[in-house]
């Protein structure tokens, strides 16, 4: 008889779990929420915080507001201009005060409004970089962000993985195919279907920073981007193995809480570890190395040109050494608790050689 | 030949199976019976590779069992499972092409066994749309899709009304009468009785009683004897080294010495049935477990 190879096998299983996450509603709804956030993330901030200020003029301060960014109404006393400013109508009012003007606000300075009266000193930079410390926390944030969302979404495998030991079919499949091959699928089934939506994103993010007036930052990121999506694929085959022990060692969905914590931990540490640490050159130098930090810390890293590409090349080695070898890890701890049923299998007895 | 050598099991100090041996023929329906606890599902998950044994042997034409060849069998877990949310039809050529059958192949399979099941108009609902009992017809689906040489279900005939058991039996005498060796456990003698060629008995992991139904039968049968004269019977009880077990009216069911009851009957009068009485599997299986 006709015996499917480690490799069809592994292609099986990975098929079958791309056409079941697809065929699900959530799946859909996670993607089109992470690109809803996406575009929110780059387009909001200048859609609502583009506008120029508004305020109401008196008199001869007219003359000096012009040319300048401001959103003017001119009113024809003093008292209505600062009717309008209690009313919260206009930012502020600008009137005049003996031969200059004066600034009229509610309860605080009106920081937007002052900047565009005064003239800024020039400015040198003695470092300068093409990258903002804007652009900056923006990349930090989205590339975090991605990592996040990915990173939770390999808990399908965990899922899948506790719904064939639950129903049992379990012990049709280890009957009839390796339990490395039935790993394997789940892992490359769902890398493949994160590297499509990775790929998705990536058509959609130039389209998201255009809408934004951001286009010139797309240059700066393209590159990133590039070191990104290698780091991202690695990050998320290291998280997947994790997963799918974490799936493994209960029997039923119900349970599965109880060992996804330590998952969810990798996954939301680092992202947070980033998210606080990025300003701290130390710290991200060091997160850039570490395998489950180093998939946003490295690219934030390359963004802002604050590494070489030859420490990306080692910090990639040493993420894909740690996948081999958890990967290696996780596929033994699968296959010792794949079969146990009933209560939560302890680590030290999965890892235990098979009775 | 499926060959079971020496098989033995214990999880943690309880010995669940102890040195069990026995022999499932090509082109037989043999019977596995038990009590519940008795070792059968264990055994069988042995043999599947499911669990692993503490000593003893299960090889399929003289190999031993093992990753190579058990792809050629196929199992029906005792614990019910295919994935609740995939469709019928793509869940069972799914399973035939994980075995190692082409697409085509895995596709005509499918149509032709859910037919014989008489599935066809489920092929495309979710497994988890379907009763328990048509879910247990498309488990018996999984099993036979991809056409193995070897049949293990555990509990086949459990949850199916009497009518589904005869759609799922003429679909295994046929696997059987293509020569598959076919060993399916069961709690239901009677159905046993009706269909197994073989029968293998199991008692607190030890193999109790082993061999074809004829054999076992005949081998339980004794010396005991039913006839059936015109008149009353009576007079059996005075035929010497006789013992009488039951007397009614013209019937008596007595064990020695049939050749002088038969003369004598024959003397008397004429003689309307005169068999040797076969135990049913249910006395012998109360007799050996």
């Amino acid at each position: 008889m006709a015996r499917a190879s480690f490799s069809q096998a592994t292609w099986l299983v990975a098929e079958r779990e791309m056409k079941t996450l697809v065929g699900t509603k959530g799946f859909w709804i996670g993607f089109l929420f992470t690109i809803a956030g996406l575009f929110a993330l780059t387009v909001l901030p200048t859609v609502f915080g583009g506008d120029d200020p508004e305020v109401a003029v008196v008199g001869s301060a007219s003359q000096v507001v012009q040319g300048k960014a401001l959103d003017v109404r001119e009113v024809g006393s003093v008292q209505e201009a600062a009717d309008l400013v209690r009313a919260d109508e206009v930012e502020a009012a600008i009137v005049p005060d003996g031969a200059g003007i004066k600034v009229l606000a509610l309860n605080s300075p009106p920081n937007s409004v002052i900047r565009e009266l005064v003239e800024s000193p020039p400015v040198e930079l003695l470092e300068g970089s093409v990258v903002t410390s804007g652009q900056r926390s923006v990349t930090v944030i989205v590339f975090g962000l991605v990592f996040l969302m990915f990173g939770m979404g390999g808990a399908a495998i965990a899922q899948s993985t506790v719904t064939e030991k639950q129903t049992r079919i379990v012990e049709i499949l280890v009957s009839t195919v390796p339990v490395r091959a039935l790993l394997a699928g789940k892992i490359l089934g769902h890398t493949i279907l994160t590297l499509g939506q990775v790929v998705v994103l990536a058509l959609v993010a130039p389209i998201a920073l255009r809408v934004a007036g951001l286009g010139e930052l797309l240059g700066v990121v393209a590159p990133a981007l590039g070191w990104f999506v290698p780091f991202l694929m690695l990050g998320f085959v290291l998280i997947s193995s994790l997963w799918a022990v974490a799936g493994a060692l209960v029997s039923r969905q119900e349970d599965l809480g109880s060992t996804m914590g330590l998952v969810m931990l990798a996954v939301m540490g680092p992202y947070f570890g980033v998210q606080f640490f990025y300003e701290n050159p130390v710290v991200l130098k060091w997160m850039s190395f570490v395998p489950f930090t180093a998939g946003v810390a490295m690219p934030v890293r390359l963004f802002a040109e604050q590494a070489a590409a030859w420490e990306a090349l080692l910090s990639m080695g040493i993420l894909a050494a740690t996948v081999v070898v958890i990967l290696l890890v996780a596929s033994r701890l699968y296959t010792g608790s794949l079969l146990q049923t009933g209560a939560r299998v302890k680590l030290s007895k999965a890892w235990a050689p098979a009775e | 030949m499926l060959t079971v050598r020496g098989i033995s099991r214990s999880f943690g100090d309880h010995k669940v199976l102890d040195e069990v041996s026995f022999d499932v023929r090509p082109g037989r329906m043999t019977g596995f019976l038990g009590a519940n606890g008795s070792g059968k599902t264990t055994t069988m998950r042995i043999v599947l590779g499911v669990l692993a044994a503490h000593g003893g042997t299960v090889s399929w034409k003289g190999t031993e069992v093992g990753p190579d060849n058990r792809p050629d069998f196929g199992y029906m877990p005792e614990e019910r499972g295919l994935y609740p949310k995939m469709k019928v039809r793509d869940q069972i050529t799914w399973l035939a092409r994980l075995h190692g059958v082409d697409r085509e192949t895995a596709r005509r399979n499918t149509d032709e066994l859910l037919e014989d099941l008489e599935l066809t108009g489920r092929a495309g609902d979710r497994l988890e749309e379907l009763s328990l009992g048509n879910q247990q017809r498309v488990q018996i689906a999984a099993a036979l899709v991809h056409e193995p040489d070897v049949l293990i279900l555990d509990e086949p005939f459990s949850g199916l009304d009497p009518l589904a058991v005869e759609t799922v039996l003429d679909v295994l005498r046929k696997r059987a009468a293509a020569g598959v060796p076919v060993l399916f456990s069961s709690h239901q003698l009677a159905i046993v009785e009706r269909l197994c060629d073989d029968v293998v008995i199991i008692s607190k992991g030890r193999i109790a009683a082993n061999g074809s139904r004829e054999e076992l039968r005949a081998k339980h049968a004794g010396d005991r004897y039913e006839i059936v004269v015109e008149q009353d019977a009576g007079w059996v009880r005075d035929v010497p080294g006789v013992t009488i077990l039951e007397l009614d009216g013209p019937r008596a069911v007595f064990e020695a010495a049939p050749q002088q009851v038969l003369r004598a009957a024959l003397d008397r009068g004429e003689v309307r049935s005169f068999t040797p009485v076969v135990p049913t599997l249910d006395e012998i299986f109360k007799e050996v477990i």
